[in-house]
């Protein structure tokens, strides 16, 4: 329900301009140049460790104080979990956010480019009560963050 | 796709709903018990006036009717922001939205 609300409140006033754009900017982007740069080994990779190495160069991210996650501490539905991730270091190359406990950790990764802000929120599936890991390459370097979110419900089955 | 754009200073709060079924390829279909086929965006790609700001990348865990939400500076008033997306079937979808 207070899902449903925010997400209307959001989408208050945008919908006059959703079709226009559609055409103009079609034909940017191939489908194929995309996938192509789809990093599926780290998708599929079922440790965090393959998944950081495959994705970001090193298996390893030094839990940080500068990094934050935010999540909740239990969550009612897993199949819509809340997560963000954010940091106030500078160069910051990119974000990502790791289920322990899914089968294929890594859920979502966002190369930023300088004038974006450390910052990410988006909403994922967690299967079952799992640590999740927020990821942050600054400076070559990856610092981590990381909360257990408790499932009631799963979010990965049928 | 829907886009919300909220600027404060320089700063914007950039907010993407895209409707997706992100059918993770490891559910059956409890009538028939075939599995349904994968279907999720695995691409976003965001530019502000023509350069890539955000290129993120999802897997099967990011859930259905995607929602994503960052923070882009330097942005001003009337500004061009277009963004983009691709699922894992080659299918896409993209977006101009000017701030204002």
């Amino acid at each position: 329900m207070s899902i449903d609300t925010s997400r209307r409140l959001m989408l208050k006033g945008t919908l006059a301009a959703s079709m226009a754009g559609v055409a103009a900017a079609a034909g940017l982007l191939t489908p194929t140049a995309v996938l192509a740069a789809w990093p599926k080994a780290a998708f599929d990779d079922k440790s965090i460790g393959g998944a950081l190495s495959s994705l970001l160069g090193s298996s390893s991210a030094a839990n940080s104080g500068d990094v934050k996650i935010k999540a909740p501490s239990i969550a009612e539905n897993g199949a819509i979990v809340n997560v963000v991730v954010k940091t106030k270091l500078a160069d910051v190359e990119s974000i990502s956010i790791l289920v322990e406990k899914n089968a294929t950790p890594l859920a979502f990764s966002a190369d930023l480019a300088k004038s974006a802000a450390g910052f990410v929120k988006t909403r994922i599936k967690i299967g079952k009560t799992s640590e999740v890991l927020g990821v942050v390459k600054a400076g070559g370097k990856l610092l981590s963050a990381k909360q257990v979110v408790k499932v009631t419900v799963g979010g990965c089955g049928g | 796709m829907r886009v919300n754009i909220a600027l404060k200073g320089d700063e914007a709060a950039v907010r993407v709903l895209v409707k997706h079924p992100m059918e993770t390829g490891l559910r059956k279909d409890k009538a028939s018990g075939k599995v349904i086929p994968a279907l999720y965006i695995q691409s976003l790609i965001i530019k502000h006036k023509g350069q890539e700001v955000v290129n993120a990348k999802c897997g099967i865990a990011v859930s259905k009717d995607p929602f994503f939400f960052f923070k882009i500076k330097g942005v001003a008033s009337g500004d061009d922001f277009n963004f983009s997306w691709t699922d894992n079937t080659g299918k896409s979808d993209s977006k101009d939205e000017k701030v204002g």
